[in-house]
């Protein structure tokens, strides 16, 4: 299960719009144990490209540092597919690079965005549920 | 020279759960070829079979990723961390 604040939410899909026509990705900060995710760290594409994302290697890193300065880990990625369905691609689960981590896709082919999640393990894809609205004071729905 | 190296969540198994282990060489190539022979599970995941850096790999001096650099030759200063994430990429791909 993977849970995401509204502001999180808000920002994963504000990031992935922003970067039409190219497909945009970034990185989740959160509690491994718990799939909850409390901090979102947009980053570049480096493969600017409509097929294809490269997660910035230097972002990369300074989010990592951040999260751990923070007593969190990055515990997954999201990217957008501009005009394909929200599901992990051949390319997403051969390069899927930690099996503790949560692959959230971002469909843009609609009218409105679709946000899901997966697991993906040696190869398996199995979606999970997503829980928007989980921070505190929030409500879930 | 031993330096600090820090390790991605998807190789501490190999690490007997280690987030920072400590490795020795004077470039990036000594110092991965020490961790490999250290902790042999990790061999093929960090460095190819003909040695050279894996490509779902990216290696960090401080803060410079070594690519960018003299890749495995770029030198090691006393007292810099190594760090080494998953490259994180994907996409549709069509």
């Amino acid at each position: 299960m993977l849970r995401l604040p509204a502001q999180v939410y808000t920002e994963i899909v504000g990031h992935c719009l922003s970067g039409l026509p190219d497909e945009a990705c970034g990185l989740l900060g959160g509690d491994p144990a718990t799939g909850a995710v409390a901090r979102c760290y947009p980053t570049r594409n480096l493969a600017a490209s409509a097929k294809l994302y490269e997660v910035d290697p230097g972002q990369h890193l300074r989010a990592d540092r951040d999260a751990e300065a923070n007593g969190m880990a990055i515990i997954g990625v999201f990217h957008s597919h501009t005009h394909t369905d929200a599901y992990p691609s051949p390319t997403d689960v051969a390069q899927a690079p930690d099996p503790g981590w949560h692959y959230v896709l971002v469909s843009l082919r609609d009218s409105h965005p679709m946000v899901r999640s997966y697991r993906i393990i040696g190869g398996r894809i199995d979606e999970e549920p997503v829980i928007v609205g989980a921070g505190p004071g929030e409500r879930a729905r | 020279m031993p330096v600090e190296v820090r390790l991605p969540t998807v190789l501490r198994p190999h690490a007997g759960g280690q987030s920072t282990v400590v490795a020795t060489g004077d470039t990036i190539g000594e110092v991965l070829a020490d961790l490999v022979r250290n902790y042999p599970a990790m061999a093929g995941q960090v460095l190819t079979d003909d040695g050279t850096l894996h490509r779902f790999v990216n290696v960090y001096v401080d803060d410079d990723d070594v690519r960018y650099l003299e890749q495995l030759a770029t030198k090691v200063p006393d007292g810099a961390t190594v760090s080494i994430l998953p490259a994180v990429a994907g996409g549709c791909g069509r």
